[in-house]
């Protein structure tokens, strides 16, 4: 599967490798819920450590979509909540 | 649903819709394929930006190390010169200056990340432009307009989630970029109000400067008057003197701030 770290590109993943993120994904969203920023930024940057080191990086040249987007590395909790909602996101 | 599968979906459904536009699926190709341009070029303007934020940023801390070399070198001249409290006080605006530099250079390096960060991105999206252009070429030469929707679906979902992300790339950037322009436009002012002492102005003088050129000016008076005593005043002593009033309408500044000078009254 296609995994993309916005600001740095798409990935190829063995979905298996996926499933070993689950714990990080629940820790991110425990650490947004309960606005735990040291306990977001851990849990974030393990979570992109373990796709940068477990994937590769898929053709630049493709055309395809993500099946999973993330947030960029350097992301608060408040982007998170802005990528979540409404507004925030400006494509083009 | 995880956190994180929720933001692909809203991500992804956000760019889709910025362009979902035309009826006619291939006019969506060609309006998408300038949308495409106009990003890439909105990229490379954020790439300069950045840039000059960042070479600001490098211009004020060099402006800020030769204040910091200056006032360590008048700390000195004050210690030679036996005047503690005025190297404690040069002292002391140096390490308010150096509190300051620490700050430029974590900025100028934040704006070097994102300068990095924009000109890989810039990269990336022009690699799927070129292919978007590619594919609408082809599915326009080989397909019929309804044929065609399917592929144009595939291709415009895929350069959409690129576009998306490079769109809030650059608006991270620029809001950092406008934080620290804040930041950096109240160091210009310091620099420009002559709180920390442009270096490059004429007469330059803080009040620092103008005790230590009282201290010295006066020990060259006396040296001065010394050798005079001795008869052996140099000749170049006594030229300008003949021609003295040339020199001071020329010099009006230094003639004020000699006025200012209780030394000057000795001379």
């Amino acid at each position: 599967m296609i995994v993309r770290i916005l600001g740095e590109g798409q990935y190829d993943l063995e979905d298996h490798a996926l499933d070993a993120l689950n714990g990080l994904d629940n820790q991110i969203e425990q650490a947004v819920d309960a606005g735990d920023e040291a306990m977001f930024r851990t849990a974030l940057q393990g979570l992109l450590a373990a796709v940068r080191s477990s994937g590769t990086h898929h053709d630049p040249d493709s055309l395809d979509e993500s099946d999973l987007i993330l947030p960029p590395p350097d992301a608060t909790i408040d982007e998170v909540r802005e990528l979540l909602g409404d507004d925030g996101l400006v494509p083009g | 649903m995880s956190l994180m599968k929720r933001i692909s979906l809203i991500f992804r459904s956000k760019a889709n819709k910025a362009l979902d536009k035309a009826e006619d699926p291939r006019e969506t190709l060609d309006y998408s394929y300038q949308r495409q341009l106009e990003l890439l070029s909105k990229v490379r303007r954020g790439v300069a930006d950045v840039a000059t934020s960042r070479k600001r940023v490098e211009l004020q801390v060099n402006q800020l190390e030769q204040q910091a070399t200056k006032l360590q070198t008048q700390a000195e001249k004050a210690i030679g010169a036996g005047r503690e409290d005025l190297a404690r006080e040069a002292l002391t605006r140096k390490s308010g200056l150096t509190s300051q530099i620490t700050n430029l250079k974590e900025q100028q390096a934040t704006l070097q990340g994102e300068e990095e960060k924009l000109v890989l991105a810039q990269q990336r999206l022009q690699a799927k432009v070129e292919a978007f252009r590619t594919r609408k070429e082809t599915i326009k030469a080989t397909y019929t307009a309804a044929e065609a929707q399917t592929r144009i679906g595939e291709a415009m979902s895929g350069i959409g989630e690129e576009m998306g992300d490079v769109g809030l790339a650059i608006q991270r950037a620029e809001d950092k970029t406008a934080q620290m322009q804040a930041r950096g436009a109240a160091i210009d002012e310091l620099i420009a109000s002559g709180a920390l002492d442009d270096a490059s102005q004429l007469n330059a003088g803080d009040d620092i400067s103008r005790e230590l050129d009282a201290l010295s000016s006066g020990s060259d008076v006396e040296a001065e008057l010394a050798r005079l005593k001795a008869g052996s005043a140099a000749p170049q002593a006594i030229e300008p003197a003949e021609d003295g009033g040339d020199i001071l309408a020329g010099q009006p500044d230094a003639v004020r701030a000699e006025g200012d000078n209780d030394e000057s009254g000795r001379a």
